[in-house]
């Protein structure tokens, strides 16, 4: 008999529903991806199966839990099932986590609320779990804030809170979506081993989480059970159009790029910049250190990293947003220099930066006319009101939205839609430069592909040179000519988009690309490659800052900073460069 | 969505409506002038006859009339210092808080030293040094009211300079003047006019209660505080001449602070759908 059996599950809000007769099940000990893209109705349902949702939402049907009916059942019932049969790990354990409880405070209260140890034993099953979950100092972290522990950890936390009261079975709402890759492989190992026997029902958007780590999935669309089925048999031939699509849109870490190359007049030079906070007191926080690299007009170029890298600080630097302590930007043989406010206007107009929430990129109150049209009254005043219409309407035509969105807020757009007017923002000046600041994370994979396609075009046309920062190496691999590497704010690697990803030279690249999940079941997921997390930007590694979580650090790799060499067409910094083979 | 969906907005904002309404009408309706003394119809309780509804004072004063010129003064008084506090606070926060660093510092320094003098002793001694004025409580009531609206509008301010879409256009070249004017003041519309109307009857209390003081309006001036005091005296024998003004200060009170909620709501609305 199955564990979990979900049957005809509807959930309405104002008659509409948000899950329409959903019904699948699980057995003990089964993992299971639940895929789909955003409304899909994922999170309603596990919101569901816990008994979570909101009072304004009219569930019907069943759902049946090792004997016991969910659906309408007390809160008292609930209330013995939740954390002690079920547990669950949300997207973000900053606000999962409560933030006035140290952590082991969080943990014990599920046992002695469930009444699963008594006295001393408590804090002993607390400390034994976290270390279980791969915290270091297990007894220290107990007395831990939230706040206190990064992100990685937080959700390391919350995995041992879920999993802490044994439970039948463990939900993870997209448990990794909000870290960085090299974390989530870390989390994904560390699910597949603290799990035991309990059954795994893993929510994610990400095909490539589903294939390593799931033996069924069911994908969802607006609301509905469209495929069902094996993982390895629904990626070998997908039952449904939907499941098509997805797979379709997915990016492939392990598919070469088929660009040309590009071949303009460099365009952009960035000349050992260096950028700087101030922290707390009188410390400085080197955000960006000593970077150099430089861009070709009709070029992409990648930059990625984990968070704090530095990416963003290195452009937002070029682009005046912030200071540069040091080094020197040129553009089109002039210096970018000083705060954006005092650039000459012609670089304003070539230099256009797309964030990564669109959302709030947009001014939520101005229409899409005036968003659009706001940068042609400042760089082209002369233009009737009626010209400047036709130009709005043409850049939005371009990015492939009619003109009946013109008088639309930016609360009326859906993301993708959203995204497209900003790229239509920045491209109606007609730009030389794009910068891409994470443009596409927020976006679902088939929204994705449209964005990027519309980027490549308007490349193709213009002779745009874009800036595409990314965490996504999969994507990164599809669009880009040249990847700049960045580690805690140093240069790690710059290489041609093909050498890089057939045969990266420093450990770090190589370590980021095996992070990224392949979406093909057949391959089996590699051991997260890496260990660890950044170290603190106010108090760096000496030598290479990259030595605590390298394989092949050696003493000098302790002591002195690797300068960044040229080799075989490959800029890298690694002392080691020239004697590890790193291909894939 | 319309501003008359939401119940609570259509029936305090009615109500509010049709007080100013009568403010406005009944003294010119009524026969009676509100100066015109009469010692023969001292403490007279209300009566139809004459039209003397609300009844009269201890000097045979028409007591609607006075009730009804004592509503306008509040109302002025309440609307008044609200735009003096609203145009002052909201550009003073919002410069502050756009502009930030050492300006900002210096300009919320500025107020936290206004904050500190004691309000009471700080309107007795406008009073003293310059004469009993009606434009002094105006000045004094929007002096301290758009402390508090500076300091919320500089706040949201700071939280909207973050905000991507200020850096965006930062980075094509919109002005600075532009920035404030076109993507940080839309976005402080709804927090101000909940704000607003929450200062207006903080304004109105304010008022009474300087008059209650006897440091408001001057006789034979007459605002709703000055009316309660003066019923205060004669409650014994002229309960109505206390209840009357009083509640009607507490009707629009309560029906301002009604309309503060409305709106709040009504903009978060906006906000989430």
């Amino acid at each position: 008999m199955s564990l979990l059996k979900v049957s005809e599950l509807s959930i309405r809000y104002n008659k509409t529903a948000v899950v329409d007769a959903l019904s699948f099940s699980i057995n003990r000990g089964e993992s299971v991806g639940l895929v789909g893209e955003s409304g899909s109705g994922k999170s309603q349902t596990a919101l569901a199966l816990l008994g979570l949702l909101p009072q304004q939402a009219s569930v019907t049907g069943s759902i049946r839990f090792d004997g016991t009916e969910l659906v309408s059942a007390s809160e008292q019932t609930l209330d013995r099932i939740r954390a002690r049969r079920i547990g669950i790990v949300f997207q973000d354990p900053m606000q999962a986590l409560n933030p006035y409880l140290r952590v082991g405070r969080q943990l014990r209260e599920i046992l002695v609320r469930h009444k699963l140890a008594h006295g001393a034993e408590i804090d002993e099953r607390v400390i034994e779990m976290l270390g279980r979950v791969g915290l270091s100092d297990a007894r220290r972290q107990f007395h831990a804030y939230p706040h206190q522990l990064s992100g990685g950890m937080r959700q390391r936390v919350m995995l041992a809170s879920a999993l802490i009261a044994e439970p039948d079975l463990l939900i993870g709402d997209e448990p990794t979506t909000a870290l960085d890759v090299t974390v989530q492989a870390q989390i994904l190992e560390l699910l597949e081993e603290v799990r035991d026997d309990t059954a795994l029902l893993l929510i994610t958007h990400d095909l490539g989480v589903v294939a390593g780590h799931c033996e069924r999935m069911l994908v969802l669309e607006k609301g509905r059970l469209v495929d069902a089925g094996a993982t390895t048999s629904l990626f070998a031939s997908p039952g449904h159009a939907h499941t098509r699509l997805l797979l379709d849109a997915a990016p492939r870490i392990d598919r070469a790029s088929s660009l040309s190359p590009a071949t303009g007049a460099s365009i952009l030079g960035i000349e050992a910049v260096s950028v700087s906070y101030k922290a707390f007191g009188n410390e400085q926080l080197q955000a960006v250190y000593d970077v150099s690299l430089s861009l070709r007009s009709g070029e992409t170029v990648a930059i990625v990293g984990e968070s704090g890298s530095g990416k963003s600080s290195l452009v937002r630097a070029m682009l005046g947003l912030v200071p540069m302590r040091s080094g020197r930007a040129v553009y089109a043989g002039a210096p970018l220099e000083g705060p954006v406010e005092h650039r000459v206007k012609a670089q304003r107009r070539d230099l256009q930066l797309i964030f990564q929430d669109p959302v709030s990129a947009l001014n939520p109150h101005m229409r899409v006319q005036s968003i659009i049209g706001e940068s042609l009254l400042v760089h082209e005043p002369g233009l009737s009101s009626q010209a400047r219409r036709e130009r709005v309407a043409a850049a939005l035509g371009q990015v492939g939205l009619g003109d009946e969105y013109l008088g639309r807020y930016p609360h009326e757009l859906s993301g993708g839609q959203a995204q497209r007017v900003a790229i239509a923002r920045a491209l109606v000046l007609g730009p030389k430069i794009l910068i891409c600041d994470e443009a596409v994370a927020a976006l679902d994979g088939s929204v994705r592909e449209q964005v990027l396609a519309l980027l490549l075009k308007a490349q193709q046309d213009t002779g745009l040179a874009i800036i595409f920062i990314s965490h996504d190496l999969a994507v990164v691999r599809a669009i880009s000519h040249r990847v700049v590497v960045l580690y805690m704010g140093r240069l790690v690697e710059v290489a041609d988009n093909a050498p890089l990803f057939s045969r990266p030279r420093h450990p770090y690249t190589r370590g980021l690309i095996d992070a990224v999940p392949v979406p093909n079941p057949v391959v089996a997921p590699k051991k997260a490659p890496l260990r660890g997390e950044v170290s603190s930007l106010l108090d760096p590694p000496s030598g290479c800052v990259f030595h605590p979580r390298c394989n092949y650090a050696t003493e000098i790799c302790k002591s002195k900073l690797p300068a960044a060499r040229n080799l075989r067409g490959a800029r890298v910094a690694c002392h080691h460069a020239d004697e590890i083979d790193m291909s894939l | 969505m319309s501003l008359l969906d939401n119940r609570t907005i259509r029936v305090s904002g009615g109500i509010l409506l049709a007080v100013t309404v009568c403010a406005l009408a009944g003294p010119w309706i009524s026969p009676h002038d509100y100066l015109a003394t009469d010692f023969d119809r001292q403490l007279m309780s209300p009566t139809m006859k004459g039209g003397q509804v609300f009844g009269t004072d201890d000097l045979g004063r028409d007591l609607f009339v006075r009730t009804m010129l004592g509503i306008r003064v509040t109302l002025l008084v309440a609307i008044v210092a609200s735009a003096v506090s609203l145009v002052i606070g909201v550009a003073y926060g919002a410069i502050a808080g756009f502009v930030g660093g050492r300006v900002d510092a210096a300009m919320m320094r500025f107020v936290d030293t206004l904050y500190a003098l004691p309000f009471i002793f700080f309107v007795i001694l406008l009073m003293v040094v310059f004469e009993r004025n009606f434009l002094l409580i105006f000045v004094a009531i929007g002096a301290v009211n758009w402390l508090d609206m500076a300091r919320i509008v500089r706040g949201q301010t700071l939280s909207l300079r973050e905000r991507e879409f200020v850096d965006a256009a930062r980075l094509t070249g919109v002005s600075t003047a532009r920035i404030l004017l076109h993507h940080i003041a839309p976005n402080l519309i709804g927090i101000v006019v909940v704000y607003v109307t929450l200062t207006i009857p903080q304004a109105i209390l304010v008022e009474s209660f300087l008059s209650f003081l006897g440091l408001g309006i001057q006789e034979p001036q007459t605002s709703l505080g000055a009316l309660v005091d003066a019923g205060v005296k004669q409650m014994e024998v002229a309960s109505w001449s206390l209840l009357i003004p009083a509640g009607l200060l507490a009707l629009i009170l309560l029906c301002f602070n009604f309309l503060g909620d409305g709106l709040r709501d009504f903009f978060d609305v906006r906000h989430t759908g």
